[in-house]
C-alpha cells in the first residue's frame, strides 16, 4: 500500500499509532500521583519528541544510509530556525510559509557546506563539518547581529510589517497559527484523576513527522536507498562500477538537512523564536547521540532514540533531593541519606551523566542501539516461530 | 590495431622507475596474460589503464580513446571492468543487491537520483540480475549477507557483477591470489565459460603458471617495468629470457 511492502506499512502504522494516542501513552500516572512528576505528556515536551524524530530521521538517511558522521547538523536546524521567523516577521504569522521557507533555505545552505565538506570522508569530514557549524554559530551569535538579533535571538514583534495579516488588536502578541488555528491551542480532557491534554501544535507537528517518516522508508528502499548503502559498504567498487558517488553522498547529505531544516522551522511554528543557541556543537552532538542510541541505519530508531534523550533531558533533570528524600523516606535516616547522596549526581543538573552511562552500555552491549534490543527481546520471546522458517535475509 | 592500445607508457615513482616504454596492444575478443616475477609491474601497469594512476609519459587508449586523466567510474562507462586482487564487493548488502548495483550502473549512468520507487519494483534491472544470478550458478544464494561467503564465492561475485554490466574489457588482477586448488580451478572454469560464451576481451594478470597456460592466447612477459617478450603460451614456455627473468641469470 502506498508503494510500502507489507513490513514496512505495519511500522508505519505503528509509530502513527502511537503518536496519536502520545497523550495517552505519555501521561500514565493520575495528576497528582507521587509519579505524576514522570508524566510526559505536556504540549511543549511531546512536540519536542516529534520534532527531534524529525531531525533524527534525516540524519539517519546520511549516517545510517552513506555512513558520513556530519557533526555540525544543528546548524541547518538553526538556519532552518532562522528563515522560518523572518518569514513570520515579514509575511505571516500562518507557519506553513514559514516551515517551507526553513527546509529551501536550509536545503540551499546544506548543498554548499556539503559541496565542500565532502571532499574529504572519514574524521575529516566531521571535523568540517563541525568547522562549518561553529562558524555558522559564530556568525549567527556575534557578526550577522542584524539579521539574527545576535545572542538575544528574534521573536515575533507586533511592529513588524507581516505585510499578509491583519492589523492585531492592541496588548496582544501575534501568535502562530495554521489558517487561525493557533499552535498553544489546547484541550483538556478529564477522567478520574487523569488529565490528558490534546494539543493542535503538536498533532500538526506529529503529521509532518508521519510524513516525513513515510519518505524516509521510500528512500531506504528505493534504488537510491541502495547506493547509500553501496557507499557506506565498498566506496572503491561503487567507483569500479561506474559510479560517481559524489553526488549520491552529497544529494543524501541535502535531504539530511532539509529534514534539519524543517525540524528547525517546526519549532519557531510551536515556540515563535529562534536564538543562536541552537546551532551550538552541543546540539549537533544530540542529535549523533539519538541516532545511535536509537539504532543508526533503522528506520524506526532515531525516533527512538530522540524520545528517550529528549525524555531524560526533561523528566529526569526535574527529579531534584527532595523528591529522592521523598522516595527513600522508608529507610532508616543514615542510610536514605547515603542512598540519596549516591543517586544525587545521576539527576537534575546530572542527568547527563545517566545519558552517558545509558549510551556506553547501549554501544557496547547493543551495538545496534534500542531496536536491537528490542530484536533480542522479540527473538527470545519469538523463539519457536523463528525456528519453523530460518530466514537467512540481511537485517535491514 | 587492438582494443587496447599501450603506447611507451612510463611511470616513475620518486627514484623507482616502475615502468619504462611499455608498448602493448590486447587484441579484441581474446585473453591476453600479463605475467612476470615480483615487482615487474604488473600491478602499476593495471592502475594505469583503469585511472587509478596516470602514467608520466605514453598514452593508453581504449577504442581508440585515451583513458588518461579520466575517473574510474568514467572509464567503467566506457566499458572496462575490473576484478580485484581480494574480491571487492558490498559486503553489507545481499548478494542480490550485489548484482543490482552493477545493472543500474549500465542503465542509469554514472549518478541518477530516483529516491522514490522501491528498488525491487525496477522490474528489468531484478530480472537481469536473477538471470545472472542463475548465470554465476548463485541463485541459491541470493539472500546472503555477501560477507558471509566464501572467498571462492565472493570471487564469483565480483566476476558476475562485472559481468553484469557486459564490458567490452575485463580486466583480472591476479584472480586466484590466495584461493585454494578447488577454488582456482573452478575460476579457470569459470572464465573459459565466459571466454566461450561472449564476445569480450579478457586482459589478466597473474602469477600462477597454471592459470595462464590454461587460459591465454597471448602472453607479454614484463620484467623490471618493460616487456620482454610478448608471444603465445606455446613459445613463451620454453623462452630463455623468460626463463632468465623468473629464475635468474643462473638458470
Amino acid at each position: 500500500m502506498f508503494g510500502l511492502e507489507k513490513k514496512d506499512w505495519n511500522l508505519l502504522l505503528f509509530v502513527a499509532a502511537l503518536v496519536a494516542l502520545a497523550p495517552f501513552i505519555l501521561n500514565p500516572f493520575p495528576e497528582n500521583s507521587a509519579m505524576a512528576q514522570f508524566n510526559a505528556g505536556y504540549p511543549d515536551l511531546m512536540q519536542r519528541f516529534v520534532i527531534f524524530g524529525i531531525f533524527a530521521i534525516g540524519f539517519n538517511i546520511l549516517f545510517g544510509l552513506t555512513g558520513y558522521l556530519s557533526f555540525g547538523h544543528a546548524a541547518f536546524l538553526g538556519v532552518g530556525s532562522y528563515a522560518a521567523i523572518w518569514m513570520m516577521k515579514l509575511l505571516t504569522m500562518n507557519v506553513i510559509p514559514a516551515i517551507i521557507l526553513s527546509v529551501i533555505v536550509a536545503g540551499i545552505f546544506s548543498v554548499l557546506v556539503g559541496y565542500v565538506t565532502l571532499r574529504r570522508s572519514g574524521i575529516y569530514f566531521s571535523i568540517l563539518t563541525l568547522a562549518f557549524a561553529q562558524m555558522s554559530y559564530s556568525l549567527a551569535y556575534s557578526v550577522l547581529t542584524p539579521i539574527t538579533g545576535g545572542e538575544t535571538g528574534l521573536q515575533p514583534k507586533v511592529s513588524d510589517p507581516r505585510i499578509l495579516d491583519g492589523a492585531i488588536a492592541d496588548g496582544t502578541i501575534p501568535k502562530a497559527n495554521l489558517f487561525g488555528l493557533e499552535m498553544g491551542a489546547s484541550f483538556d480532557l478529564s477522567i478520574a484523576g487523569w488529565v490528558f491534554t490534546f494539543n493542535a501544535g503538536y498533532y500538526i507537528a506529529a503529521i509532518v513527522m508521519l510524513a516525513s517518516f513515510y519518505l524516509a522508508i521510500r528512500i531506504f528502499r528505493s534504488p537510491f536507498g541502495l547506493m547509500m548503502r553501496a557507499v557506506k559498504s565498498n566506496q572503491q567498487r561503487m567507483n569500479y562500477t561506474g559510479l560517481n558517488t559524489k553526488p549520491y553522498t552529497l544529494a543524501a547529505f541535502v535531504i539530511s538537512g532539509m529534514y534539519a531544516g524543517l525540524a528547525g522551522g517546526l519549532m519557531v511554528a510551536m515556540d515563535t523564536q529562534a536564538g543562536p543557541e541552537r546551532m551550538f556543537w552541543t546540539a549537533s552532538g544530540e542529535v549523533v547521540l539519538m541516532t545511535i542510541l536509537g539504532g543508526a541505519g533503522t528506520l524506526i530508531g532515531p525516533v527512538l532514540g530522540a524520545g528517550v534523550i529528549k525524555y531524560m533531558e526533561n523528566i529526569l533533570s526535574k527529579i531534584n533531593s527532595d523528591i529522592l528524600h521523598g522516595w527513600f523516606a522508608f529507610m532508616p535516616d543514615g542510610m536514605e541519606d547515603f542512598t540519596v547522596a549516591i543517586l544525587y549526581p545521576f539527576i537534575g543538573k546530572g542527568w547527563h551523566l545517566t545519558l552517558g552511562i545509558l549510551f556506553m552500555l547501549v554501544v557496547i552491549f547493543l551495538p545496534g542501539g534500542l531496536v536491537e534490543g528490542g530484536q533480542r527481546i522479540r527473538a527470545l520471546f519469538g523463539r519457536g516461530k523463528a525456528e519453523d522458517k530460518p530466514s537467512t535475509e540481511p537485517a535491514e | 590495431m587492438g582494443i587496447l592500445e599501450v603506447k611507451d607508457v612510463g611511470k616513475r615513482f620518486g627514484g623507482l622507475q616502475a615502468l619504462g616504454d611499455v608498448n602493448l596492444s590486447v587484441k579484441e575478443n581474446s585473453v591476453h596474460a600479463i605475467i612476470g616475477p615480483n615487482g615487474a609491474g604488473k600491478s602499476t601497469l593495471l592502475n594505469c589503464f583503469v585511472g587509478k594512476l596516470i602514467p608520466d609519459t605514453g598514452s593508453v587508449t581504449f577504442d581508440g580513446q585515451s583513458v588518461l586523466g579520466r575517473t574510474p567510474y568514467e572509464i567503467n562507462q566506457m566499458g572496462i571492468s575490473r576484478v580485484f586482487q581480494t574480491p571487492e564487493i558490498f559486503g553489507d548488502l545481499s548478494v542480490m543487491e550485489n548484482m543490482m548495483i552493477p545493472i543500474f550502473a549500465k542503465r542509469d549512468g554514472a549518478f541518477r537520483l530516483q529516491a522514490i520507487p522501491h528498488m525491487m519494483e525496477e522490474k528489468d534491472i531484478v530480472e537481469a540480475a536473477e538471470k545472472q544470478l542463475v548465470d554465476m550458478n548463485m541463485a541459491d544464494k541470493r539472500n546472503m549477507h555477501a560477507a558471509a561467503m566464501s572467498r571462492g564465492d565472493k570471487r564469483r561475485l565480483e566476476i558476475g557483477m562485472c559481468l553484469a554490466q557486459e564490458p567490452r574489457l575485463l580486466l583480472l588482477d591476479e584472480p586466484t591470489a590466495g584461493m585454494a586448488r578447488a577454488d582456482t580451478n573452478n575460476t579457470i572454469d569459470l572464465l573459459k565459460q565466459i571466454k566461450d560464451e561472449r564476445d569480450i576481451t579478457i586482459a589478466i594478470i597473474e602469477h600462477d603458471m597454471h592459470v595462464v597456460f590454461s587460459l591465454a592466447e597471448r602472453i607479454t612477459v614484463l620484467a623490471q617495468g618493460t616487456p620482454l617478450v610478448e608471444d603465445t603460451p606455446d613459445n613463451i614456455k620454453g623462452h630463455p629470457k623468460v626463463r632468465e627473468a623468473y629464475l635468474g641469470e643462473a638458470a
